[in-house]
């Protein structure tokens, strides 16, 4: 079946970080702005705007992406938001290019905003809700300790240790330093990792990425729109999107199987085989250490218990075979929930059209993936994009 | 976009007040059920599902997560639109053109009975420092609009007054409307006072209820069934969420949307082209005021129009012949659902004793409610475009 031709053509981004002075509409605009300086376009040249925001209660807002809409550039203009939880931001990219490949726009401005400062002091609060009110909030859980019930898990069916998976903090938050935009860049060892405060055991607090403000934006274009703005367009080739079950406790959490189910529709729509050899670069979600690898063997560029060995052996290294998460992740760069979801794509539109500076992946990539999670360890999104 | 989408099957609860005896899933599990067994699908047959709702109205942060499973869509492509239900047919039709899936469905929800402080709720979602301390009562800035409206258009209380009569008498005979009643103008113009100039039966009461589509692209709905109903066009704008610079005499929106549907469908003259309409009523003058923006009728006749009997199920052009908003009860994100289950029962001929003679083209329109300006707008036909 052959889909409409979408391309990436222009991208923005502002800084992530704590306590940010700007509104979350302000935050919306510099990236929107952004974007679409970067491909010289103006708002009479949009169809249409995406948002993606993760839970209202972030930015204080019932029906937030009303109140964002304005500073998306959505004034006056047909504005839909899209929402799975922290899959998101990859979502906001499917979104986008669903809106596109429609035929009914050519352009579509997609925007990922959250502002998590807004919820104080901490934004655990705004999860309590989240729960299943009869079988889960009366036993208070918190994300922290329902991510730690599924590292453990993952730990004990693959043999993994703590002193291995520490490792994607180290990596992640060296790549950061070199991202303009991070909030949590750092030379770090597994030492520090290991000795940090535990949080919910097995997750110590360096395994946990930070809460953030911030805000991504990225121009999506039919192709022959995209011909016409930059010599660079990066296609979306293949989207794939799934939710598994809300009944989390009923499933073995070892393995992603919503990140396989959706990283197998987007492999189909993209003609791709062998991920493991036809991707050249990969974004997989990481909002807390484990994920990282939890994500690469759900999208099948790892083995099943083969995730930490390519990590060891510094495939997932900037300069390795398979450069995993070069812009810093989440873990480095921050994590405004939806934003850190479309950072992930930005990354890749940016380093498949070379322009990623200093954390740029040698070897010209061509293909390259990103992926993000959510709601309750249940949302897989998969993206692929070629030049 | 030459490619043509139908919905090829829908299910419903009732709408009620209050639904203590089922949870918010169960009434997603009631109206799925009924909209496979309409359609003739099964989950496993179809490719893609659009939920619809907004986080805290069911009483949940995150509401995505509890979209699945009882749509039958674990492990299957299913994302939530924070918008109306219109909005979410919308992005369920552009699954079908773009080739993602030959068969998406669509789904809408309201358990606003969940939701004991509706009103701190809405004044939530508007500006913390400029608005927020003076709102005493979302529904303030329903009653400015209004009385700018009236001021602009000439429109007068009484006409508004009349919509809230007819479409509460309308509801009395819809099964699923559950706040049918015989009014007097009286008694809407002699109700508690809320907001001036809105009194108390200007605004339409919450209810419960959830609707869900099921859509196909042309080769899958022919086979599939005898009498699709296609959609021919849609749209929705947002205008802009401060109170500070938007539109106060007219639904701008709602004119943007209907622009972009009427131009998908090739609807030149809507006012001659449309046989009848299912239109937010939340409050009493936004029928009148959508009718306009949607060039139904001139602006600045609706009231008028409304006055003569125009607008009755027996009228030149009948408007929420289901009871709307108003006797239906408000849903929230479910409102476009409600109108375009009641467009596509109209056009099968199985609207029961609410049934109008010879219908073959139907619009609904939903607005997302107070505080916002986001419309959304669906031509539906029993012939395509």
């Amino acid at each position: 079946m052959g889909y409409r031709r979408v391309a990436v053509v222009g991208a923005g981004i502002t800084k992530f970080t704590r306590f940010a002075k700007e509104t979350n509409g302000e935050l919306s605009y510099e990236a929107a702005r952004m974007a679409l300086d970067s491909c010289e376009m103006n708002l009479s040249q949009i169809d249409c705007v995406s948002i993606g925001t993760a839970p209202d209660a972030f930015d204080g807002f019932h029906l937030n992406g009303e109140t964002l809409a304005e500073g998306s550039g959505g004034f006056n203009k047909p504005v839909m938001r899209n929402y799975v939880g922290g899959g998101t931001g990859v979502m906001s990219a499917i979104h986008g290019w669903q809106h596109v490949a429609s035929g009914m726009f050519d352009t579509c401005l997609v925007i990922a905003e959250e502002k998590m400062s807004s919820a104080f002091p901490h934004p655990a609060g705004a999860f309590l809700t989240i729960f299943d009110h009869t079988t889960e909030q009366p036993v208070m859980p918190t994300l922290l300790w329902i991510f730690a019930i599924e590292m453990q898990r993952f730990m004990h069916a693959h043999g993994y240790t703590k002193e291995d998976i520490a490792k994607v903090a180290v990596k992640n938050k060296r790549n950061a330093l070199d991202h303009p935009c991070a909030q949590l860049g750092a030379e770090i060892t597994v030492d520090d990792v290991l000795n940090s405060e535990i949080m919910a055991h097995p997750v110590n607090r360096l395994d946990v990425s930070p809460t953030s403000d911030g805000a991504v934006a990225l121009v999506f274009a039919a192709e022959h729109v995209a011909r016409r703005v930059t010599e660079k367009p990066v296609w979306m080739d293949g989207v794939g999107w799934a939710l598994d079950t809300a009944y989390w406790c009923t499933r073995d959490l070892y393995y992603p199987d919503y990140v396989e189910v959706a990283a197998k529709k987007a492999y189909e729509m993209a003609g791709i085989k062998e991920p493991a050899k036809e991707i050249h670069i990969a974004e997989p979600y990481d909002p807390f250490t484990y994920k990282e690898l939890h994500h690469l063997e759900g999208l099948q560029l790892a083995p099943r218990g083969g995730s930490v060995q390519m990590l060891l052996d510094g495939v997932t290294q900037r300069d390795g075979n398979l450069p995993v998460c070069p812009s810093g992740g989440l873990l480095g760069v921050g994590n405004p929930i939806a934003a850190a979801g479309l950072m992930k794509v930005a990354e890749i539109f940016w380093q498949l059209r070379g322009e990623a500076g200093k954390r740029q992946v040698p070897g010209n990539p061509t293909c390259g993936l990103a992926q993000a999670w959510g709601d309750l360890m249940q949302v897989g999104t998969v993206v692929v994009m070629r030049t | 976009m030459d490619k043509k989408v139908a919905v090829v099957g829908v299910g419903a609860t009732a709408f009620r007040a209050s639904t203590p005896d089922v949870s918010y899933r169960e009434l997603t599990y009631e109206a799925a059920t009924k909209a496979y067994l309409d359609a003739g699908v099964e989950p496993k047959e179809i490719g893609a599902f659009v939920a619809t709702s907004e986080d805290f109205v069911e009483g949940y942060s995150i509401s995505d997560e509890y979209s699945p499973d009882q749509l039958g869509a674990v492990l299957k492509p299913i994302h939530t639109v924070p918008g109306d239900f219109i909005q979410g047919l919308g992005n369920a039709m552009m699954l079908v053109t773009s080739g993602f899936a030959d068969i998406v469905v669509v789904q809408g929800l309201s358990k606003a009975s969940n939701m004991l402080t509706k009103s701190d709720l809405l004044t939530f979602a508007t500006d913390p420092f400029n608005w927020r301390p003076l709102l005493e009562s979302p529904h303030a800035i329903a009653g400015m609009e209004m009385a700018r409206f009236m001021h602009e258009t000439g429109t007068t209380r009484e006409q508004c007054a009349r919509v809230v009569v007819k479409n509460r008498l309308n509801a009395l005979s819809n099964p699923r409307a559950a706040l049918g009643a015989a009014l007097e103008l009286d008694d809407v113009l002699h109700s508690a006072p809320v907001a001036y100039p809105l009194s108390e039966l200007d605004i339409a009461q919450h209810a419960d209820g959830a609707v869900v589509c099921v859509l196909a692209n042309e080769d899958k709905a022919r086979s599939l069934c005898k009498q699709p109903i296609w959609i021919r066009g849609i749209g929705w704008s947002t205008e802009t969420n401060a109170l500070d610079n938007r539109s106060w005499g007219e639904a701008a929106y709602m004119r943007r949307a209907a622009d972009t549907a009427y131009r998908m469908a090739g609807i030149l003259s809507p006012a001659a082209e449309v046989d009848f309409a299912e239109i937010s009523d939340e409050y009493s003058y936004k029928e009148l005021s959508h009718l306009e923006a949607l060039s139904l009728c001139p602006r600045g006749s609706a009231g008028k129009l409304t006055e003569t009997g125009w607008s009755q199920p027996t009228g030149e052009f009948p408007v929420n012949v289901s009871g709307g908003c108003l006797g239906s009860g408000h849903m929230f994100e479910l409102d476009g659902g409600q109108k375009v289950l009641e467009c596509l029962l109209q056009l099968r001929g199985q609207a029961g004793s609410n049934q109008l003679a010879d219908v073959h083209t139907g619009l609904a329109a939903a607005w997302r409610g107070v505080p916002t300006t986001t419309g959304a707008v669906v031509v539906l036909s029993d012939q395509p475009r």
